[in-house]
């Protein structure tokens, strides 16, 4: 190739035309500059954790000299879960203390509840409650660690110490029970509507393998659907390793994808077991006996709903009372946590809920002061030491990262 | 008009007014734009930024460019967002069946009841999204009103269920988004001008050919916005697989939802929504370019 | 005139006649009862809502099995605190992000269509794509913006969430009605002596208004009705929609339909005091 007159001008400029400009490079190096600006400023961001230099055992909030500066008000702001309460005892509460009660049945399942209070406790704001219900094995166990749960005064808890149920007493989550007292206590068991159904599932694997295909009913959290999977694998919930939770994962799956499981619930499952469209379902004790109790005494009138408990053993849970963060007025919560252990309320409350009561001898009281032998006489209510013994409870995580090896198991079981 | 300048003082009046005049669109549109600028744009490049970092809850979060959260976002739910993709284009083109003969007739033969039906439509859609949600829940449950009298007089079989399938939650979202198809295509079709289809009715011979000819293809911008406003939120929806929805039937806006609110793994679940932006993005822009659009926006 | 010749050498009149009765069967029957059946489906679940806010299924929650006839529900519609609370939220939320989006949007819309400026394309790609990016994807990186920055969630968060998602919606919908406006009106009155102010105000404002209503009622609409970008930002203030929402997990309470029975009926007020309105200035028109 000859450099010469021969060459088409055309092509020449096209050859030697400058392709960048100065301005182009003028805009390259802003563009850059401020990308690299940016960067350094992404760096810097960053969600801060909960650090452990805020956690009450480092600001000394909760210690024995903390709760002696606490005065005692005349308000308490409750939260809890709906039909909860006997209502009659916030009254008899108030008459006694002196205390005004802002009841609030706002938490209508634990993760939407901390969904909503721990990004306000993570800026370092109250929740705008005193006290708070929710369960172990999770969402208690996180607020722990992440320090947002003002530790105990026991000298104000006596009643606790005199009649709990030694099983709720220094539980596996909450040692001590330095940070809650459990409000009461359930089964995760085998729901199903005697009236269609004409042989109940006896254990969890009887539930995964059911004929009534498209109308079986599971759990969709990280707790009540795989510990009792792992029991009726045979296994140990708590001391299970990772290839045990796969092992145990399977026939849950298997059960998903050929149509069996109709949906993974979360606590709406006791509407659509009612409504029909499921007909036998995991199941929390207390929701079954609220079912099939009639309309009259505060029940739904579904006098078919039963309960099973798997023979392979049933999960026990508690919901626990906790003090939030920066609540107003934590004295309130310790006066009102002691008054709900004493005998006469805790049986009133018994009567009411039909949950486990954590006070055995409120057993007598319905029994003989309140005549009503069907909850006194509950192994769901008033469930005895042989009875527990077959039970396990939820799984305790050591650390993060196990947590998130068994939710990277798990979830994909009920959230795909 | 400012072709006679003047005197001195004239001319400087004439420059401020002038300079007023530029500025104007400026100050105008200032309030809204910025407002974008710092809770959309803004946003979404933290979003960026929290998609990149690593951490949880207890400790924290840093940035530390992972790019494999994207990585791992699509090994782990690259099924929830086809499914979400494929569950959004069948309620979409539902949608536009179902919405384009009614917004023809109101448009075309509604007459002096335009504005009444076109309330009529809208009106169900006052009631809040979710009570709807929920009347269809109420409606199509087993025993329900409608299925339970189906079987009670055994025209479907006793174990039949619409919830907890795929064919409900598609319902359900066809039926919630229905007017952001009929409105834009009852624009588009009321805009046609009528002397054009008289013409092309004296042009042509059958009415099929008016309308295939003439009438369809001047109402494709509204078909184009019709589509925009639809299928986007569609696939993003997850209420309504939510309460109408079983296993196998979650969507990634569910997953996304969970990820934030629940396991508060923030950086995983910013590269979700990223990754679900860039994909309606480009979505959008094949489409438009095959529409031969030129200037999107002016559809919008 | 040779148009009209092909017509009839292609179509003979015998043939014209059945098709005319083809199109008009079509446009006077099919499309029609197409057109009512669709109205009618869309009206199901408002009909069923209706009838069962007057169902007797007991305070708890809503049953499908007919339980009597009853409008206690109506009596006690604020028995439920909650509920009184999270509409208050829904409707402070609906008005001040209205006047705000509105009166945004309206400026911007004005800017958009009177001039040409450095930026504008930028902009109206901006406000494309804020109208185009999925509700998610608006409501998770405002929450990432505001996690970020450790503010916290309440009714402010979500108010300006509200106006951002309305902004872009007002400004399209006024940018509507102002194109293909003469505003050489305006032009004349500036020639009658009046200033920019008075311009705005007499000429150009009530001309546009009809843009801006409606603009206002859409972003009202959309407020009123948010779920899911008020889902991420609103931490643990409850709008209507999120009320419901959490309370249908234990059931849906009987006051929940009839809360969405009245405010359908508002609507149909609105609806028919529209029609109302339009047949008398038919009349006077």
């Amino acid at each position: 190739m000859r450099v010469g007159p021969d060459i088409d001008p055309a092509l020449w400029r096209g050859l030697t035309a400058r392709r960048v400009s100065r301005r182009d490079l003028f805009k390259a190096a802003g563009v850059t500059a401020g990308a690299m600006g940016l960067s350094a400023i992404l760096d810097a961001c960053g969600v801060a954790g909960s650090q452990a230099s805020k956690s009450p055992s480092a600001t000394g909030v909760g210690s024995q000299s903390w709760w002696d500066q606490q005065k005692k008000t005349t308000q308490l702001d409750f939260a809890n879960w709906p039909l909860y309460i006997d209502p009659s005892i916030l009254k008899t509460f108030t008459k006694q203390t002196g205390i005004n009660v802002t009841y609030q049945t706002v938490i209508n399942d634990n993760d939407p509840f901390l969904a909503k209070i721990i990004p306000a406790l993570q800026n370092g704001q109250g929740t705008g409650y005193d006290l708070c219900v929710n369960t172990n094995g999770g969402p208690m166990d996180r607020l722990i660690a992440l320090g947002f749960v003002i530790p105990l005064d026991h000298r104000k808890i006596p009643n606790f110490f005199k009649y709990a149920d030694p099983n709720v007493k220094s539980p596996t989550y909450d040692p001590g029970n330095k940070y809650t007292v459990t409000w009461q206590s359930g089964f995760t068991a085998i729901g199903y509507n005697s009236k269609e159904v004409k042989n109940p599932p006896k254990t969890f694997n009887e539930l995964l393998n059911s004929p009534y295909k498209g109308k079986v009913g599971m759990f969709g959290n990280n707790q009540d659907l795989p510990c009792p999977a792992l029991v009726a694998a045979g296994y140990d919930v708590q001391t299970s390793t990772p290839d045990q939770w796969k092992k145990a994962a399977e026939p849950v799956m298997r059960a998903r994808d050929n149509g069996t499981i109709r949906a993974f619930y979360d606590q709406s499952y006791i509407d659509s077991l009612e409504n029909g469209d499921i007909l036998v379902t995991q199941a929390w004790s207390g929701d079954i006996f609220i079912a099939a109790a009639p309309k009259s005494i505060g029940g739904d009138g579904y006098p078919e709903m039963r309960l099973n408990l798997p023979t392979e053993g049933s999960i026990y849970w508690h919901d626990n009372m906790w003090i939030p963060l920066h609540a107003q007025n934590p004295v309130s919560s310790m006066m009102m946590m002691n008054f709900v252990y004493d005998p006469p309320i805790a049986a009133r409350n018994a009567d009411f809920i039909w949950y486990v009561s954590p006070v055995p001898s409120a057993k007598d009281i319905v029994l003989n002061d309140l005549k009503d032998p069907s909850v006194a006489n509950s192994p769901l209510v008033f469930p005895t030491a042989a009875d527990i013994a077959k039970t396990q409870g939820y799984r305790v995580w050591k650390d993060q990262a196990e947590e998130e090896e068994w939710n990277s198991i798990w979830e994909p079981v009920y959230s795909s | 008009m400012e072709q006679h300048l003047g005197t001195g003082v004239q001319l400087v009046e004439h420059r401020r007014l002038k300079l007023r005049r530029r500025l104007a669109p400026y100050f105008l549109s200032a309030p809204g734009s910025l407002w974008l600028l710092l809770f959309f744009l803004l946003p979404l490049v933290f979003m960026a930024s929290v998609s990149l970092q690593t951490g949880n809850l207890l400790q924290g979060f840093r940035m530390t460019w992972h790019f494999a959260n994207y990585s791992d976002a699509l090994s782990l739910y690259h099924v929830q967002f086809v499914r979400s993709l494929i569950y959004g284009s069948i309620a979409t083109g539902i949608t536009l069946v179902v919405s384009y003969p009614l917004a023809y007739w109101i448009a075309f033969h509604g007459g002096r009841y335009k504005n009444t039906l076109l309330l009529l439509i809208l009106l169900p859609f006052f009631v809040t999204f979710v009570i709807r949600t929920l009347a269809w829940e109420f409606i199509l449950s087993d025993q329900g009103i409608v299925l339970g009298t189906l079987k009670h007089w055994h025209l479907l079989p006793q174990n039949y269920h619409v919830l907890a399938t795929s064919t409900a939650v598609i319902a359900g979202i066809a039926y919630n988004y229905l007017p952001f198809m009929a409105l834009p295509l009852y624009v588009a079709l009321e805009k046609i001008d009528r002397t054009v289809v008289e013409a092309a009715r004296d042009l042509y011979s059958s009415n099929r050919a008016v309308f295939s000819h003439v009438i369809l293809p001047l109402s494709l911008p509204g078909v184009f916005a019709g589509l925009l406003l639809t299928f986007v939120p569609a696939v993003g929806d997850y209420v309504n697989a939510a309460i109408l929805g079983g296993t196998n039937n979650v969507m990634i806006g569910n997953i996304i939802q969970l990820k934030y609110l629940q396991d508060f793994d923030y950086p995983l679940a910013s590269a979700l929504s990223f990754i679900l932006m860039a994909a309606l993005l480009i979505g959008i822009f094949i489409y438009a370019r095959a529409l031969g659009t030129r200037q999107i926006e002016e559809y919008v | 005139m040779s148009v009209a010749t092909a017509r009839e050498i292609s179509t003979p009149r015998a043939e014209m006649a059945p098709r005319r009765e083809r199109h008009k069967r079509w446009t006077r029957f099919v499309l029609p009862v197409y057109a009512w059946l669709v109205i009618v489906y869309l009206m199901v679940p408002i009909a069923v809502m209706i009838i069962y806010s007057f169902n007797n299924s007991g305070f708890k929650k809503v049953s499908f099995r007919w339980l009597g006839f009853t409008t206690t529900y109506y009596k006690h519609l604020f028995a439920i605190p909650d509920l009184t609370a999270s509409m208050k939220n829904s409707l402070v939320v609906a008005v001040v992000s209205t006047l705000i989006a509105t009166a945004f949007g309206t400026l911007w819309a004005l800017a958009l269509v009177r001039y040409r400026y450095r930026g504008k394309q930028t902009s109206e790609f901006v406000m494309f794509l804020n109208i185009a990016a999925p509700e998610i994807v608006l409501g998770a990186s405002l929450l990432s913006l505001f996690v970020t920055f450790g503010v916290p969630r309440n009714l402010v968060t979500i108010i300006i969430a509200h106006v951002m998602f309305n902004v872009a919606f007002v400004a399209i919908t006024v940018r509507a009605r102002l194109t293909g406006f003469d505003l050489t009106v305006e032009e004349a009155a500036k020639d009658l002596g009046a200033n920019a102010w008075t311009t705005f105000w007499k000429v150009t404002f009530p001309l546009i208004w009809p843009g801006i209503l409606a603009g206002a009622l859409l972003a009202f609409a959309l407020s009123i009705d948010d779920f899911i970008i008020t889902n991420f930002v609103a931490g643990a203030t409850q709008t209507f929609p999120l009320w419901v929402w959490g309370v249908s997990r234990v059931g849906i309470p009987p006051q929940v339909f009839v809360m969405g029975t009245l405010i359908f009926m508002v609507g149909l007020l609105l609806a028919v005091g529209n029609i109302v309105l339009q047949r008398r200035k038919a009349r006077e028109g």
